[in-house]
């Protein structure tokens, strides 16, 4: 067998500010970030669709999934803005963190940053939009529908 | 098969920085367990360990702890499910005993929070929930907690100033709690200082437990045993447990947890009791909103009628419904793996009318509701006099 380094696919350690994994099976997840799009995955087999992304559908054994984007609106579910944050995200804060519901599937994130909290309220209508942070770092937020 | 009773409980004090290594804390509750058992080490047939590993130095505590607490060469393993380990810990001694695999189980839950330093500690928070699409965000345990309780404000109405209300109860018992970390009174001023930002809205300072360093230790036997060691043994009666998902996203309920709601259920069911039978509850007040939760997901009060509950302090030791009056986890502090120990030794000394101050009149049945994470599992025991 020829020796050599085994290629490593870590590109999720792209997502977020800071990543606490770099190899996942959704890696393409990230590809699809920068190319401006949110996706999650559904099952071929029994079409349940799963937000975040899964390689494998627990309920029918199968990991014959396809991509879907996360389009239209979302409803804020509930929110919170954080004073203080964790090792390596002392400089997003303040940042609130949210979830929206899209009927199907729900999507965790965070607030865009240029809206106060004062004209956040329960039920309101936002969309995800994919977003490169100053880090370099691929992410999305939440803002006004 | 018989039942399975309580025979022992003890709990090293809640601290801030323990001056002392685990095997050191761990004895603290044991020592204390063991003299209210009055067994000795031969007794013991085995012995489980619960904490959360990531603030451990020491891989695989619980061989460490046996030996030093004399419980060679019986079987000893580690049981963890985060905030909520050592209730596990009781659920597993429980099914050892039950079935006839040993008599007598000592179920030890320690954590040093302060092992880590605290940019250890600060690093860990950030992988407190799903580290793969969650904690990109940044985020934090309160912030979780924070988003319950926006949810059940903007369904319910309730506010700021009724969980408000709950830190002052758990202050009140606090004060009269020896082992408690936090053994002030708290008033609605401090807790409104526009001073002290929120931690994460609308969450402030005096909403959050504090992290401790502590210990608990509970010995559980075969009915047999229990009656033939001990002059009150108190019974489990009722044991149930639930699990939730970790993302957010993957939940439905956002004004209540799921898991108390199921593990009540089952608890409740097992026991032959409802809610109306309880005389006195533990329930797990990570932070204000928990508790106020838990009065409605374990039917203490109706959805949304928790503040009308802490309002007309129902929940004070001469209420209806008399909750964390030990000074709840608010008070105490929050040593993770030794929590639910803790909760337990609470409601049995409560049950055998041995909690000084704290008693409540006269109890027969009593509950502990302890939960892991934001609700990703969480654990409801019944335990009874008789």
């Amino acid at each position: 067998m020829a020796k050599g380094k085994k290629e490593v696919d870590d590109r999720f350690g792209r997502f977020g500010t800071v990543s606490f994994t770099s190899i996942s099976k959704v890696n393409d997840f990230i590809d699809y970030l920068a190319q401006g799009k949110v996706m999650g995955t559904r099952c071929k087999q029994c079409g349940a669709t799963h937000f975040p992304p899964v390689a494998d559908c627990a309920e029918c054994l199968s990991s014959n999934v396809e991509w879907f984007e996360v389009t239209g609106t979302g409803k804020l579910v509930s929110f919170s803005t954080l004073t203080y944050g964790p090792v390596g995200f002392e400089d997003d804060l303040p940042y609130a963190i949210a979830l929206l519901d899209y009927g199907d599937y729900k999507v965790f994130g965070r607030i865009a940053k240029d809206i106060p909290e004062k004209e956040l309220s329960i039920g309101m209508a936002m969309k995800t939009e994919p977003l490169t942070l100053p880090n370099g770092q691929l992410s999305y937020v939440f803002s006004k529908a | 098969m018989g039942r399975v009773g309580i025979i022992g409980v003890g709990q090293s004090a809640f601290v801030r920085g323990y001056p002392g290594s685990i095997r050191e804390l761990a004895y603290e509750g044991f020592k204390e367990a063991m003299e209210d058992a009055q067994i000795s080490n031969e007794d013991i047939d085995a012995s489980i360990v619960c904490s959360a590993p990531e603030y451990d130095k020491q891989r695989s505590p619980a061989g460490v702890l046996a030996e030093y607490l004399g419980l060679i060469p019986q079987p000893t393993f580690y049981v963890e499910s985060v905030c909520s380990s050592s209730s596990t810990g009781l659920k597993v001694a429980y099914s050892m005993i039950k079935a006839g695999l040993h008599d007598v189980v000592c179920v030890l839950g320690f954590q040093k929070m302060s092992e880590i330093s605290s940019a250890e500690s600060q690093e860990r928070m950030g992988r407190g929930a799903d580290i793969q699409w969650e904690s990109p965000f940044g985020t934090m345990m309160p912030a979780y907690y924070a988003m319950y309780a926006r949810a059940h404000m903007a369904k319910y109405g309730s506010t700021e100033e009724d969980l408000a209300l709950i830190r002052i109860k758990a202050a009140t018992y606090g004060q009269m709690n020896k082992k408690a970390v936090y053994r002030k009174p708290v008033t609605m001023e401090q807790i409104f200082d526009p001073e002290r930002p929120p931690v994460a809205t609308p969450l402030k300072v005096f909403d959050c437990c504090a992290n401790a360093d502590g210990s608990s230790c509970i010995i559980v036997a075969s009915e047999e045993k229990a009656k033939a060691l001990c002059e009150k043994p108190v019974w489990i009666l009722g044991l149930g447990a639930a699990s939730e998902a970790v993302n957010m996203a993957g939940r439905d309920l956002f004004t209540g947890l799921s898991v108390a709601i199921e593990a009540g259920k089952q608890a409740y069911e097992m026991a032959g009791v409802g809610p109306e039978d309880i005389d006195v509850a533990e329930v797990h007040d990570c932070f204000t909103i928990a508790e106020m939760m838990a009065y409605e997901n374990l039917g203490f009060a109706k959805p949304g009628e928790g503040k009308e509950l802490i309002g007309a302090k129902e929940t004070y030791k001469e209420g209806k419904i008399p909750v964390n009056v030990d000074g709840g986890l608010l008070s105490k502090g929050h040593p993770i793996g030794a929590t639910g120990g803790s909760q337990i030794r609470t409601i049995v000394l409560q049950l055998r009318g041995d909690a000084g101050p704290m008693q409540v009149e006269n109890p027969e049945i009593g509950l502990v509701h302890n939960i892991g994470g934001v609700g990703l599992y969480g654990n409801v025991t019944i335990l009874g006099r008789s």
